[in-house]
């Protein structure tokens, strides 16, 4: 009889919630960097439907300058940029350099999302098409010069993977186009691959590293490979990006082919990202 | 002999009688459930009010013992900023570690409630909260309508997030209230 009482005592002690089955719905994963540039190159992120990204970025001038530059900050280059997303997979964004006058502009389109549950996808790949546009005065006023030897377009495709909480990694090759260079030494199309990781290490702090290779024999031999690394400190809606880089640019046809520093040597900029995101549009209920 | 095998029968036959009483007792009664649970929270701080919703929760009701329980993903918290919406669950409720907040408790007056026929009653309801991996004794007051054959599940109730180990830092602390105010409503449906 107990054992009947039981029995029956148990199964009224079910979990209730079992009998609906499971929840079925997909997990995409999140933040898998704090904002949508690791430091200078596009992460895995995109921004959100609705929010305009408002960047403010630095680079002060090179370390080496020692003293009498103050370590570089005597100088600066700065980008003023804004990003909007109009979906939550399309973002588009806008910024003017400083540094060489330069306009530019970027589409980024998240093709893949990591998720688990329902849709089960191990990486995110998001492909960003930028151009820019650099408006200083010809340099050689002699010859015939064309509008569109200003402008430069850079083809990426963004792979990577958010492997736990800490971790997230990402892989871009890129092809930068030049409708112009500087000597016939160089090549118009210049293809690199970038790698670029983040290690958090608490709810609000995380390191950043990337590094960009530019297979040799496509540049002159004095640009180097680009390599950052910084921290992302997170407080309430604005990220800042405190970091070290040997990239004066801050756009990709920039840094990926015309990094003059050499770490080595000191040739080194200390810089910073501000982000400060807007709810242009708020989302429905 | 005789006699004996009279008792013995009668012994086995109290028993089935016994057992035919428990299993009528014991059994569970109707279930009721809905998928699409509403769980609001509003977060009211001197600098700052927070609000999301969450439309897809889980719940099932057992009329015959009262047992009563919720399901909600912690991701499905919908905020109006999508940054608020990341902070949530990246570095408040870790939604990754803790994917569920649950709620199973038994309605401690189901005798006073006849689901067959239009009413209103509040209900007492004693349970556990488990949210952020944490579990509590929680005992929320709610309300149970039965119009029409529908029958409307509400709860209005305060949650203290330090309860449940959720940090708050110091420079947020005019933004994240101490209590936050929940309301939870479900229109439940037979199931089967």
């Amino acid at each position: 009889m107990a054992a009947v009482c039981g029995a029956l005592r148990a199964q009224q002690e079910q979990d209730l919630l079992s009998l609906l089955g499971r929840e079925e719905t997909t997990e995409y994963a999140a933040a898998s960097f704090k904002t949508n540039r690791v430091i200078n190159l596009h992460s895995l992120e995109s921004t959100a439907h609705g929010v305009l990204d408002v960047k403010i970025s630095h680079r002060f001038g090179f370390i080496s300058g020692g003293a009498y530059e103050l370590w570089g900050l005597d100088q600066s280059m700065i980008r003023i940029g804004a990003d909007y997303g109009i979906t939550d997979l399309l973002t588009i964004g806008l910024g003017r350099s400083s540094f060489q006058k330069t306009y530019d502009g970027f589409i980024k389109y998240k093709l893949l999302r990591q998720s688990t549950g329902l849709k089960k996808m191990p990486i995110t790949v998001a492909a960003l098409f930028t151009t820019a546009c650099q408006t200083e005065h010809w340099k050689d006023t002699s010859r015939e010069n064309f509008f569109s030897s200003r402008l430069y377009y850079t083809y990426q495709l963004i792979l990577g993977r958010k492997f736990s909480n800490a971790l997230s990694f990402e892989v871009a090759p890129t092809l930068v186009h030049r409708n112009l260079v500087e000597t016939t030494a160089e090549e118009n199309d210049v293809f690199a691959i970038g790698f670029a990781g983040r290690i958090k290490l608490n709810k609000r702090f995380a390191l950043n590293g990337e590094w960009i290779y530019v297979p040799p024999g496509q540049l002159d031999p004095k640009y180097h490979n680009s390599l950052s690394i910084g921290v992302d400190i997170e407080t309430g809606g604005h990220v800042f990006q405190l970091h070290f880089t040997n990239s004066t640019s801050m756009i990709e046809k920039g840094f990926i082919c015309e990094t003059e520093g050499k770490w080595s040597d000191a040739d080194v900029h200390f810089g910073f990202n501000i982000s400060r995101v807007f709810t242009v549009v708020k989302p429905k209920e | 002999m005789a006699i004996q095998t009279i008792e013995a029968r009668m012994k086995r036959l109290s028993g089935i009688v016994f057992l035919f009483f428990a299993l009528t007792t014991w059994c569970p009664g109707q279930q009721y459930y809905s998928k699409t649970g509403k769980v609001t929270f509003i977060s009211d701080a001197p600098l700052e009010k927070i609000e999301a919703h969450n439309n897809s929760g889980y719940v099932v009701f057992d009329s015959g013992t009262g047992k009563i329980e919720w399901s909600v993903l912690i991701k499905g918290f919908q905020f109006v900023k999508a940054l608020m919406q990341d902070h949530f669950n990246e570095n408040y409720m870790e939604s990754q570690k803790f994917p569920k907040g649950i709620f199973k408790g038994f309605v401690q007056n189901i005798k006073d409630i006849n689901l067959q026929k239009d009413g209103d009653y509040t209900v007492n309801v004693k349970g556990e909260l488990t949210l952020h991996g944490v579990t509590k004794p929680f005992s929320p007051v709610g309300h149970i309508s039965i119009k029409g054959g529908v029958i409307t599940a509400t709860s209005n109730f305060d949650i203290v997030v330090e309860d449940y180990d959720i940090e708050v830092p110091k420079v947020v602390r005019d933004n994240i209230a101490k209590t936050v105010k929940v309301m939870v409503v479900a229109d439940l449906q037979k199931l089967n």
